[in-house]
């Protein structure tokens, strides 16, 4: 019974020993507005539409990435090329690329089966704001991914280009 | 006619230097808790690995007064199965304990003012031990009225086991408190206090020192005994109806009481202002262990989780008390047959 009373306290003092460590150890909060999370290579967020070295636009107007989209967010309409003035290096062109990233449940299915890497979601995650309807990314949008990878992102999660 | 005034004023020299001792003591105590609390949501914080509180103003310093005004705007809700007069009652008891304890301990030698000592203390009454003891049980009245007369069992849980947790460390307290008397032969805080001008009295009744500052912390119903409010099982425990500045009373009763506690502590195994080396600033050095015991009751709560209620009791009856009596029979054992 001593025995059990003295670990009993002697447990007691380990658990103290424990806490007070923690107190000397750095707090792991992030202050978040003054202090933004560097987030992972492959974190999903925000959807970007690349451009190819030639500044072309990289999508093809495929459809896949809307046909493979699990909740039918992304609407393409594809038209052809003009092969003096082409939009893409492909035949056709995504004359119409919207994404509704309220729907958007970002799971990256579309960047996986994009045939042409053109469409891409990058790690731009404060996308609140206080309107539904700037939440229909269209092409105009999507497209401002600098390449190589120029960007800021201000307070609404709108993508800024960075000028050099 | 100012001399007149002088004149008659004379005899009741000493009543007007209480009066103004008092309003200092008591504006002194109730401006520490808004402190106390920054201080705890700060150091909980730490303890567990955060920050804390840092949005208004400077360290956060702003956050208790941003607190304390929106508890004076709240709505003052009574809801119509509670016994008003004893709701409105239970609070203002609660606080007014927790304040009037305060009145018999002293934190520094007195001084000299126009020719009149003035003591560092509310009252320097023979019996402050006593005194302490008798007023900080007056504030259970508080708790249990406030868990009757808000007619909610949860509020009415609460009371109960407060009154029952808070009778039953008392005898720990009170027996623990009598082994100090007993070793400095005197009821008189102050006379305690200058007794351990060598040592504090921790060191040669270390077991008293725990013992009393275990009950300590389950008489001021802080966490880990914080089963009154055990917000689990009974919401808010005795404050569950309270709402507003009756709710920041009943926080502020607890805060205050915790400085009470500490304060006793202090003197009675600490050794008061003595700061053994030779730092001579009586209230700083009062003030520093105060603080120093404030974070430790900080530091048990981010530490240890709440223990169960009928453990709780054993805890009290089976543990402590036999050992504060074992305690009390040795340190009387030593006063009579050695130290006489």
């Amino acid at each position: 019974m001593i025995k059990a009373v003295f670990l009993g306290a002697y447990n007691l003092l380990v658990g103290l020993g424990v806490t007070f460590k923690n107190m000397l150890s750095k707090p792991v909060t992030i202050c978040y507005p003054e202090q933004k999370r560097v987030m992972p290579e492959r974190f999903r967020g925000r959807h970007f539409l690349t451009r190819d070295e030639d500044g072309l636009e990289r999508c093809i107007g495929c459809s896949l990435c809307s046909i493979n989209c699990p909740v039918n967010c992304i609407h393409v309409v594809s038209a052809e090329n003009d092969p003096n003035n082409p939009v893409s290096k492909g035949e056709r062109y995504a004359e119409v690329y919207e994404i509704n990233l309220l729907r958007c449940i970002y799971c990256g299915y579309c960047e996986e089966a994009c045939p042409v890497d053109a469409v891409v979601l990058r790690e731009h995650y404060e996308l609140a704001d206080y309107d539904r309807n700037t939440y229909i990314a269209t092409k105009e949008d999507l497209l401002v991914y600098p390449e190589p990878n120029q960007f800021t992102v201000n307070f609404l999660g709108n993508t800024k280009i960075v000028n050099k | 006619m100012i001399d007149g005034i002088l004149n008659f004023l004379d005899p009741y020299w000493w009543l007007i230097i209480g009066v103004v001792k008092a309003v200092i003591i008591a504006v002194a105590l109730l401006s520490m808790v808004p402190l106390l609390v920054w201080l705890e949501r700060r150091l909980m914080g730490r303890f567990q690995v955060r920050l804390g509180p840092n949005r208004v103003g400077p360290f956060g310093l702003g956050q208790p007064f941003a607190d304390t005004i929106k508890l004076l705007f709240k709505e003052n809700i009574v809801q119509s199965g509670a016994d008003k007069f004893l709701f409105y009652l239970a609070p203002a008891i609660v606080v007014f304990a927790a304040i009037v304890t305060f009145a018999a301990i002293p934190f520094g030698e007195p001084f000299e003012v126009g020719g009149e000592m003035v003591g560092l203390w509310g009252a320097n009454l023979n019996i402050g031990i006593l005194f302490v003891f008798a007023i900080s049980s007056m504030g259970i009245y508080g708790i249990v009225i406030a868990g009757f007369s808000s007619n909610n069992k949860y509020s009415l849980m609460g009371g109960l086991r407060s009154s029952a947790q808070m009778i039953s460390y008392e005898l720990t307290l009170g027996l623990t408190a009598l082994s100090v008397v007993i070793m400095s032969g005197s009821l008189n805080l102050y006379d305690i206090v200058k007794d351990q001008s060598d040592w504090p009295n921790a060191i040669p009744m270390f077991p008293a020192f725990v013992l009393f500052f275990i009950a300590g912390v389950a008489e001021t119903n802080r966490a880990p005994f914080d089963l009154p409010e055990a917000e689990q099982e009974l919401v808010a425990g005795f404050f569950t109806e309270y709402s507003g500045m009756k709710f920041a009373m009943f926080f502020m009763g607890e805060y205050v009481n915790m400085i009470t506690m500490s304060a006793l502590v202090t003197i009675l195994f600490l050794g008061g202002w003595h700061s053994y080396i030779g730092l001579d600033i009586p209230i700083l050095v009062f003030a520093f262990k105060v603080f120093l015991l404030l974070c430790v009751f900080i530091w048990l709560r981010s530490t240890f989780p709440r223990i169960r209620y009928d453990r709780l009791m054993v805890f009290g009856w089976k543990f402590l008390l036999p050992l504060s009596l074992v305690n009390m029979l040795v340190c009387s054992a030593y006063k009579v047959l050695w130290a006489a």
